[in-house]
Formats: C-alpha cells, sequence, structure tokens
C-alpha cells in the first residue's frame, strides 16, 4: 500500500536551485510544512509527479529562522509560506504575494512555534466540573463565568435515578 | 474608477462556514481578493502533544464534518505505514465503502450547495433529500450520520453484517435512481448553465502550476486521482479518473456529477468482492518514524504528515487539506469575475473551511 | 426537454407525501445502531476505571474510594469507547438523543456493589470534582 517516497536534505542555500529544477521537470508542489523541533525547525517541501513523492527537507536553527520564498518559481506555494511565517515564526524573505502576518488570524501570535501547553489548559486527569476558574482560556477573550444552576431549573429535566442534586459548584479535585 | 472593498465573509450566504474574502471591486467586477482564514483555527495540531496516538483518531476524525470518515482513514494509514501494522483485507474493503459512501453523500451536498448559490432553491432542497438516503446508510451501519467513529490503527471498530451488504446494495440502487434524475437537471437545464458555462475557466497548464488538487484539477484535463495510488481496496480495483477538458463551473460540476456514480459503482464493487475475515488487528507498541499519507478525499488530495519519536504522543502531525491547495486558485479566478459569480467561484473549488484551517 | 425536467420533479413531489417527517410531532426513524446517550448500569460497574482512562474528552469521572461514577453529558460524543472496553459490560449506548440542558452538570451515580477489596492507591488519583449536594449525597 505505500508509494513511493523519498527525502532529501538540502541546506538551505540550495533550495532554489532545486525548486527551480524540478519545476522545469514538472513536478507539482503539493505542500510546505513546517515541524518545530526545539532547539531546530525542519520544513518539508513536497512535490508529486505521476504518484512519485518526493521532498526536501531544510533544517535551520528555531531561533531567527529564514528562507528564500519559492514563489517567484512555484507561485501557489504563498499560501504555504504566508501559514508558516504565521504560524511558525520563520521569515520567508520575497513573498510573492504577502500577507505580512494578517493571513491566519489567531489571539496568540506564531502560536506553533513552541511545542508545550498552551497557556491556560487545564492539567490532565482531572474530569472538572465546569467552574470557570479552571476553563482554557477561549480564543477572543474572557467569557463571563456560567451560572450555578438553581433549583427549579434542574427540577424540570427531571433526573431522580439515584442522582443527588446535580452540581456545579466550583471544586477542588480530590484524591 | 473608484475602487470599493467589501468584505464577503466571515458570515455569509454561501457557505455555512466562515471563509474571508476582501474583495476589492470597481463597479460590478471583481478587482482583486484578499484571504484570511483563522476563524475556526482550533489548533488541532497541536493536540497531539495531549492525546496519545490511537486517541487521536477521535481528533482527526473531527477536523472536519463532511470529509471526516477519510480524515481518519488517512491518519490510520499513516500510522499503520510507520508501524508496519498488516491491515486484515476485510478492514480495507469496509474503509472503502464507507470512504465511497462518504464521498457520495460529500458530492450530493455540495450539489445542493451549488444550486442555492445560484439561487435554484427546490433543487437544493432535491439533493439534501437524496443525500438523506445515502446519510441513512451510513447511520445504520455505523451509528453516527456526520462523524463515522468506525477507524481505528490496526483497522475498523466494526463489521458489516451480509445481510445488511446486500441492502446497502440494493439502497444504492434506488439512490442511483433519484441521482440521474437530479444529476439531469444540473446538466442539462437551461438556467443553470447560464450559470456555470465559461465562469471561472481555469486552463490545463495553470490548474498544474497552480497546485490544484481534485476535481478542479480534473476538470481543467488532468488526470490524476490519489486513489490510483492504491491504497485500501484500490490496489484491486484500479479506476479511471473523470476528466473534463473546459475547466470552467461547469466542468467541475459534471466531473463531481460523474464521481457520484463511480462511487456507487465502487461501492457495489466491493461489496462483491468483500473478502472474509477479521476486522482489525491488535496494535502494540509506539511508532517511531516518519510517513506521509496521501489519499482522495471528496474534494482533492489530502497529505497527512506524520513524525513519531517512538514515545506514545506524536511528535508532529501536519494536514495539508485539499481546499488550502485549491485557495490560490481561487484568488486566481476571483480576478476580472463579476460579483455575482463570487459565490460560484467559492464553491467551485468545494471549499471546507474546517479542514483548511484545522 | 430540458425546460421541464425541474418541473417533472416539481411536479412528482407536490403530489407526494413530503421527505421530511414533522418532528417532534411524529416520532422519527430509530435506527437500531445509532449511537445516542450512555447507559450506566449501576449495579454492574466494579470501579476499574478503565472508562475514564480511554475517554477521549475526559466526560467519565471515577471515584474509586467513595464509589462514585459521573458522567458530563455535554462532553460526552458518544464514540462507544467506554462501552467497548468496559470489562462488565456496564455501559452501553442507547439510540436516544441527549436531552437539551442549560446548565453544564455531572450526572452523578453511586454504585451499588461493593467493589472488592481495594488495591492500595499508588498515587493520588485525580478524580472528578464532586460536591457534596446539600443534603444527601447518596441515593
Amino acid at each position: 500500500m505505500s508509494d513511493e517516497q523519498t527525502y532529501l536534505s538540502l541546506p538551505p542555500d540550495a533550495l532554489l536551485a532545486k525548486v527551480r529544477e524540478l519545476r522545469e521537470q514538472g513536478w507539482r508542489l503539493v505542500q510546505i510544512g513546517a515541524t518545530p523541533l526545539g532547539e531546530t525547525i525542519e520544513l518539508n517541501y513536497s512535490f508529486d509527479r505521476a504518484g512519485k513523492f518526493l521532498n526536501l527537507r531544510l533544517s535551520l536553527p528555531a531561533a531567527g529562522a529564514h528562507v528564500p520564498s519559492v514563489s517567484s518559481i512555484y507561485w501557489c506555494a504563498f499560501i504555504y509560506e504566508n501559514e508558516m511565517h504565521d504560524l511558525f515564526r520563520v521569515q520567508v524573505e520575497g513573498i510573492a504575494v504577502d500577507y505580512k502576518g494578517k493571513f491566519y488570524k489567531t489571539t496568540v501570535p506564531y502560536p506553533f512555534s513552541s511545542r508545550g501547553p498552551a497557556a491556560g489548559v487545564t492539567p490532565s486527569g482531572t474530569v472538572v466540573a465546569t467552574a470557570p476558574a479552571t476553563q482554557p482560556a477561549s480564543v477572543g477573550g474572557h467569557r463571563p463565568p456560567l451560572q450555578k444552576s438553581t433549583a427549579p431549573v434542574a427540577a424540570v429535566y427531571d433526573r431522580q435515578s439515584e442522582t443527588p442534586a446535580p452540581s456545579s459548584s466550583p471544586s477542588a479535585p480530590s484524591a | 474608477m473608484a475602487r470599493t472593498i467589501i468584505p464577503f465573509g466571515p458570515q455569509h450566504a454561501v457557505l455555512p462556514e466562515p471563509i474571508m474574502l476582501d474583495l476589492v471591486l470597481e463597479d460590478e467586477k471583481v478587482v482583486e481578493a484578499i484571504p484570511s482564514l483563522g476563524f475556526v483555527h482550533r489548533g488541532l495540531e497541536r493536540l497531539v502533544e495531549k492525546k496519545d496516538y490511537q486517541e487521536f483518531v477521535y481528533v482527526a476524525e473531527r477536523i472536519c464534518g463532511i470529509c471526516s470518515f477519510i480524515h481518519g482513514q488517512t491518519y490510520c494509514q499513516a500510522i499503520e505505514e510507520i508501524m508496519q501494522i498488516p491491515v486484515p483485507p476485510r478492514a480495507l474493503y469496509l474503509r472503502t465503502i464507507w470512504g465511497e459512501l462518504s464521498r457520495l453523500h460529500s458530492h450530493l451536498l455540495w450539489l445542493g450547495l451549488l444550486a442555492d448559490a445560484f439561487g435554484f432553491e427546490s433543487l437544493f432542497m432535491h439533493s439534501w433529500r437524496v443525500r438523506e438516503k445515502v446519510v441513512k446508510i451510513i447511520e445504520a451501519t455505523t451509528g453516527g450520520r456526520i462523524i463515522f467513529g468506525s477507524c481505528k490503527v490496526g483497522g475498523v471498530r466494526r463489521d458489516i453484517a451480509a445481510a445488511t451488504l446486500q441492502t446497502i446494495l440494493k439502497e444504492i440502487v434506488a439512490i442511483e435512481k433519484d441521482m440521474h434524475e437530479i444529476v439531469d437537471i444540473f446538466l442539462e437545464d437551461s438556467s443553470v448553465k447560464q450559470r456555470l458555462c465559461g465562469v471561472g475557466v481555469l486552463s490545463k497548464d495553470d490548474a498544474y502550476a497552480l497546485g490544484c488538487v481534485g476535481p478542479m484539477l480534473r476538470a481543467s484535463g488532468v488526470a490524476q486521482d490519489m486513489r490510483q495510488l492504491g491504497y485500501g481496496a484500490f490496489r484491486d480495483m484500479p479506476l479511471e479518473p473523470i476528466t473534463r477538458p473546459e475547466g470552467d463551473s461547469f466542468a467541475r460540476c459534471y466531473v463531481r456529477c460523474q464521481e457520484l456514480f463511480q462511487s456507487a459503482n465502487i461501492i457495489r464493487q466491493a461489496v462483491a468482492r468483500m473478502p472474509e475475515g477479521e476486522i482489525a488487528v491488535k496494535v502494540t507498541g509506539n511508532p517511531n518514524g516518519e510517513y506521509t499519507a496521501r489519499t482522495e478525499q471528496p474534494r482533492g488530495e489530502v497529505v497527512y504528515y506524520v513524525k513519531a519519536n517512538g514515545t506514545k504522543n506524536l511528535q508532529r502531525f501536519r494536514v495539508r487539506t485539499p481546499t488550502f491547495a485549491n485557495l490560490p486558485a481561487l484568488v486566481t479566478l476571483l480576478q476580472g469575475c463579476n460579483l455575482a459569480d463570487v459565490p460560484i467561484l467559492v464553491l467551485t473549488i468545494d471549499p471546507c473551511i474546517s479542514c483548511t484551517e484545522r | 426537454m430540458p425546460y421541464f425536467r425541474m418541473a417533472k420533479l416539481a411536479l412528482k413531489w407536490a403530489v407526494r407525501k413530503p421527505a421530511t417527517h414533522r418532528y417532534p410531532f411524529e416520532p422519527r426513524e430509530v435506527i437500531a445502531l445509532s449511537r445516542g446517550t450512555l447507559v450506566f448500569a449501576k449495579d454492574k460497574c466494579v470501579c476499574c476505571t478503565v472508562c475514564r482512562k480511554k475517554c477521549p474528552t475526559g466526560a467519565i469521572g471515577v471515584n474509586r474510594t467513595q464509589k462514585k461514577w459521573a458522567i458530563d453529558r455535554l462532553r460526552c460524543i458518544s464514540c462507544g469507547y467506554c462501552v467497548e472496553v468496559c470489562p462488565k459490560g456496564a455501559l452501553s449506548l442507547s439510540t436516544a438523543h441527549g436531552i437539551p440542558t442549560v446548565t453544564k452538570d455531572q450526572e452523578i451515580y453511586q454504585v451499588v456493589t461493593p467493589a472488592p477489596a481495594p488495591k492500595p492507591a499508588a498515587a493520588p488519583k485525580p478524580v472528578v470534582a464532586i460536591a457534596p449536594a446539600p443534603g444527601a449525597a447518596s441515593a
């Protein structure tokens, strides 16, 4: 079931020449992706021709990563390069259509540029009653705290079978 | 001539999903279109840090509602290829059947939205009426109408009994009859043709150079379909991609309509050849390595890059969905079109914004 | 003639029964395998907590010491994973849809069968946040 996939490692300055060569041979640009790996960031340029799959792999230091744009050769690359910039903080020089950071609207700039839990995530393993204090930070602003359930509302949804009165009060997880 | 900028979206009449396009207009002609994304961005690629690789199938399926099953299938394929898991043939055939049912319902949904985009609302309702039959089959075999929950790493979670398979075959005959009725209207009605013919022409070289995938590419004459790679049951059932030379919106509509019948045929073939056997293998251990899985979603080629380092959480998970690849084509097509054609052109790439923004 | 195909279709459906049905006045068609709400049989549960570990959304909470099992209905996605892994068959999926609610509560069940002598817990188990309801905590 596996198709033919090749991975070629390249230094960043050999990128443009190789991409030009692939364009002349009729390869189609499939995607450009970035993988943050702590200290380095790996860029994958994927090409396809008649079912064969070729990847160019660049490895750059994560701080101050920058590459030249291939959108002069493949115009459609501007979309992937804008995304790489907006999500991963990779500076791409000379993109044909440059949205200057406004392509992806996110609250947190460069959200994927580092691994590790994002701010405000609840610790795993706790099933928390939905108390406002432990809600993950919502994108786009502060959410007002939820109303506590009051007796008349709970009585409407008749959950008599073996449940005590449902409580949604914030409570600390207990061992 | 003075220019006006009209924001098309994120809430608009074309799709239920938010796509934001700033249209720069001169009178009624669109001079430029500036897309911006991020309204449905859920950061699903980072969730691999919290969910282990087997649980992640649930997240992968929920990247999108319309193309949900094939997302799950591609993810499972990527992990199975890294771990060299031999998936039983019955599971491959079942996945193919569900994948083609998924394609049927997605194309019927798209046909309905297209009819709605040019104002033909009764045709929209009829397309979705036919789609309802497909969705009922899906619910009867998997338990969910849209999110199937059937794929898992190593196979599938539930089986389809032989009697149910025969019922599916009978239903497909009835569905095909209904599909012929509405496809005839789409392809022959003069009011439909007036809105679709000649709108958004993309030549063969342009389509290839712009990185288009799926029916966009095939409607411009390039015969490329990821199902030819032979994943799943397609290694036993080779298929011919359906192409059209013109490259306008009508050609894309035609390609998708014919793919409906092609999918129905594939389902019939798969049911006829269904092998016996188990439906899943037990999976132990952790993946280590990387792989790029490519499958054909209803919208085109989806690329799943998975990188694992031996722990139960993946190191990197990257999805490049077909709508993302078709966005440069959309931006090109929108330049120079009429304002009234904007909904048609946006729909003609079959956008699935939840997929695009993950 | 291409002009009259839609007219033919429209007329055909004008005289037929509509394809939609008037839910909730008519009952909806029940499909046997449909994944709806989770049903918990509290007399079969032994508080092994496997369902809590396998739940992808964290909707299930189990408190071994107090023998309570809780589910957050709004987080449950009806995937059926817990049903597959429960060793005692205490969980099943019914075909009923969840009822709409305006509060985010948890349904808490007191497990009736006493579990066998609990093994000493290795680490403090993070459990569902159960605040004793005013008045009574057990059913």
